[in-house]
């Protein structure tokens, strides 16, 4: 073990100034742990050299299970002995990132017996991390945290850990359970997410209104985004209270409405819903006069993923509307579906979107077995490249 | 003693178990919200009850030293009842209003500021860097904190046009939603990949390789009798996917490695429409530990998107609204031909909004 802590003057100058610094956090680990020293000593040393001392890791895991854990290596083995293999770990985090003091305290302690006591909350995708692990902690880790209730997440080309907004449990805008949503989703796919066996990645986020908090258009294969299909509730009442306590009804709300499709008299707001696209604006401004409509549900959204390797896309609309009911079957049948085809069809290291790009929206659509809509479409083709099918030859000859 | 089975395949806990007594009864029934001071958000139930929630920054890599000492604040606060949220902020779920103020005390006694709400800049959502990724052309969490140290004053207080979110990613894998966010500065690698041929054909499986480049820029080739690769360098665009598949092909340069600058994307559907982030600054060196240049580089496009936009515009709609050329001019930017996309961009004709006619 390294036993004096190494000088970190360059680490020290992100000490100063008011936000909170990671470096003081790799600290506090380091005075008991002698992996967090280490890691101390080697970000030092990348910030002198400007450049990565990890090396990406070959194939590390646990039993049993193709995905989870990132292979780490330190490329200054002999000078950073203790963070020489320094594996992650992603750790499944509970739906909407809710804990109790005590759960926390559990997954400290394991998290003490096993690694660094580093920790990212949370990672991207929105596992609980734990930073730097030996190789032959990888095990009596696992088998810890199992025995507490908790198991790993996905990485690789394989279902990855989904992820779900607040939800029901606080937001008043949440038009469907995104929580158990998720958890239901997560536990249905658990062989999709430890083994895995797609052509690439693929992620499923759960947003319970169009405001997305968790990027779930930007960043899911498949996006659930809650939405509504009638009339915006509205309390006339509440809506005065605003205009009076300073709300310019007419700039604020009515003037930034995408459809203009409300009007403001100075005493009654109305809204032409036939023609409202749920944006929330109108109801992100005045919180206590509006509200989602009741009959809700979602809209699903495939394809959506940043650039590597072909480009960053956002999600199409595959589904306007879609009552979110447990068990969720739709929402597994359409994701089934998806997976046999690009399963089958997809390069290595092709996302979803990218497969659709490839073969064609409508093509894609004919092989999973869903009617194209004009909600698909921002327009209709403008190219006159059409490649017509056998139909036309069948026709002639009729 | 018996070794217990070993189990697989259970998932993360259910939820349910680490949700407070208020937030089971009225799950699914809060009316309203809001925001009476930076950090700190009411959520009214239809059943009257409310719930406080106050919400600290973090710098997302937390010791469990940290965690625990988080888990003793909710002992204290609030009968134990916490949670992150999406953009690395722990927020403690109170019901009893007294208790927000003496939760404060503690949290700025620790080191973490209370705020992230509303008009303000939030938690950048950000990556590895070189505290733990191999392919980072520069670190993360120090441009991080180097960043929010300056920008500080908007997270304790709710002082812009509308709510900004900055991302921040090491390298164009873009773990996090850097390509749609207000702000977002990625690490890029410049140079084509150096190829350690000795060791390749131990390392890595070839065929993959190859296949991994998006450009087609690796073709197989023999070195000194064996097999590796060759890399046509004008056809590399230095996305280091080739680096993840085969750590024989090293991309990271310290000499040429650094830091782009990209803004006015969003994902929330209010409004706009999901805008993807565009470039406006191609390139600024490394400049370790503190970044100077970055951050001058962020918090200029701050200052000038706050003197200038409009109440609710985020900064893809005020850009918008004024158009590229101002945008250029009002931040003083130089605009150059690297701004100009020459790569692919199909599909731009899906509908790529939740904003339908029902
Ligand atoms: S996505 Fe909508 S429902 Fe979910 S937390 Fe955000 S605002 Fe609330
Ligand atoms: S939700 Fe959006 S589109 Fe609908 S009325 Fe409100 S501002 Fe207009
Ligand atoms: S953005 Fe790139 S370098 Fe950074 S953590 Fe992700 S893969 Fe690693
Ligand atoms: S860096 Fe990217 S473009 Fe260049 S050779 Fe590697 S995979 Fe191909």
């Amino acid at each position: 073990m390294s036993e004096k802590k190494r000088a970190t003057p360059l680490l020290d100058e992100l000490k100063k100034g008011p936000w909170p610094s990671f470096v003081r956090e790799i600290e506090k680990s380091a005075e008991t742990n002698a992996m967090a020293r280490d890691t101390l000593g080697q970000v030092e040393r990348s910030y002198e050299d400007k450049i990565s001392h990890w090396k990406h890791g070959g194939l590390v895991g646990v039993m049993g299970y193709g995905g989870g854990i990132i292979g780490r290596y330190s490329d200054l083995p002999e000078e950073y002995p203790e963070v020489a293999a320094f594996h992650t770990y992603r750790v499944n985090q509970p739906s909407g990132w809710f804990y109790t003091s005590d759960i926390l305290r559990t997954l400290c302690d394991i998290w003490e017996r096993h690694g660094s006591g580093l920790t990212n909350m949370h990672g991207s995708t929105g596992d609980i991390i734990f930073l730097g692990s030996k190789t032959e902690e990888l095990e009596p880790c696992f088998r810890d945290l199992t025995e507490h209730g908790f198991d790993l997440g996905g990485s690789g080309s394989d279902v990855r850990t989904p992820s779900a907004c607040v939800g029901p449990a606080r937001c008043e805008w949440a038009c469907y359970d995104t929580l158990d949503a998720c958890n239901d989703i997560t536990h249905t796919y658990q062989d999709e997410l430890h083994r895995p066996a797609f052509p690439y990645k693929f992620k499923f986020k759960f947003s319970g209104c169009p405001n997305d908090c968790v990027a779930s258009i930007a960043r899911s294969d498949m996006s659930v985004i809650g939405v509504w299909k009638d009339n915006i509730q509205i309390d006339q009442e509440k809506v005065r209270e605003y205009a009076a306590n300073g709300t310019d009804i007419e700039h604020e709300v009515c003037q930034m409405c995408p459809t203009q499709c409300m009007a403001w008299d100075g005493t009654k707001l109305t809204i032409d819903n036939a023609n409202c696209v749920k944006c929330m604006h109108c109801i992100n401004v005045m919180p206590k006069a509006l509200r989602p409509g009741k009959e809700r549900g979602a809209t699903i959204l495939i394809g959506a993923k940043a650039p590597i390797i072909g480009g960053a896309l956002l999600a199409t609309v595959f589904v306007p509307f879609l009552e979110m009911k447990p068990p969720y079957d739709d929402i597994k049948e359409l994701a089934e579906a998806i997976w046999d085809f690009w399963g089958e069809y997809g390069k290595n290291r092709e996302r979803v979107g990218e497969f659709i790009q490839r073969v064609g929206l409508g093509n894609f659509l004919e092989e999973i077995g869903l009617d194209p809509i004009p909600e698909m479409v921002a327009h209709p083709r403008t190219n006159p490249y059409i490649f017509f099918e056998d139909e036309l030859e069948e026709e002639e000859d009729a | 003693m018996a070794v217990a089975e070993r189990k697989t395949d259970i998932g993360p806990p259910d939820f349910h178990q680490f949700l407070a007594p208020i937030i089971k009864k009225n799950y699914g029934k809060w009316a309203y919200h809001e925001i009476p001071e930076p950090g700190v958000m009411v959520h009214v139930a239809e059943s009257g009850d409310k719930l406080y929630t106050v919400r600290a920054g973090t710098p997302r890599l937390l010791s469990i030293v940290t965690i625990r000492a988080f888990a003793d604040l909710a002992d204290t606060y609030c009968d134990g009842y916490l949670r992150w949220t999406s953009r690395h902020n722990v927020e403690f779920l109170l019901t009893k209003k007294e208790n927000i103020e003496p939760l404060k005390a503690d949290l700025h006694k620790m080191g973490f500021p209370v705020g992230g709400t509303g008009n303000s800049i939030s938690s950048i959502v950000h990556t590895q860097g070189w505290v733990h990724c191999h392919s980072s052309a520069t670190d993360a969490s120090g441009v991080v904190k180097s960043i929010m140290d300056e920008l500080y004053p908007h997270f304790v207080n709710m002082d812009l046009p509308a709510k900004l979110r900055i991302a921040f990613a090491c390298c164009l894998n873009m773990c996090g939603a850097v390509h749609c966010s207000d702000i977002s500065v990625l690490g890029l690698h410049r140079k084509p990949p150096r190829i350690d041929h000795e060791n390749l054909p131990k390392l890595c499986e070839i065929p993959t390789l190859v296949s991994s480049c998006p450009t087609g820029a690796i073709r197989p080739a023999t070195w000194e009798g064996d097999p590796s690769v060759e890399v046509d360098e004008s056809q590399c665009m230095f996305c280091g996917n080739c680096y993840t598949v085969c750590p024989a092909m090293q991309i990271n340069n310290a000499e040429t490695d650094g830091i782009s600058i990209w803004v006015g994307g969003k994902v929330s559907n209010a409004r706009h429409t999901p805008m993807f982030s565009k470039l406006v600054i191609p390139f600024i060196p490394n400049n370790p530990p503190r970044w100077p240049e970055v951050v001058e580089a962020v918090v200029n496009i701050v200052n000038v998107y706050a003197k200038h936009a409009r109440k609710h515009e985020r900064v893809g709609e005020w850009i918008e609204r004024i158009g590229w050329p101002q945008f250029f001019k009002l931040t003083g930017i130089p605009f150059t031909k690297y701004h100009i996309d020459d790569f692919k961009h199909a599909g731009e004709t899906y509908m790529r909004t939740t904003q339908l006619r029902h």
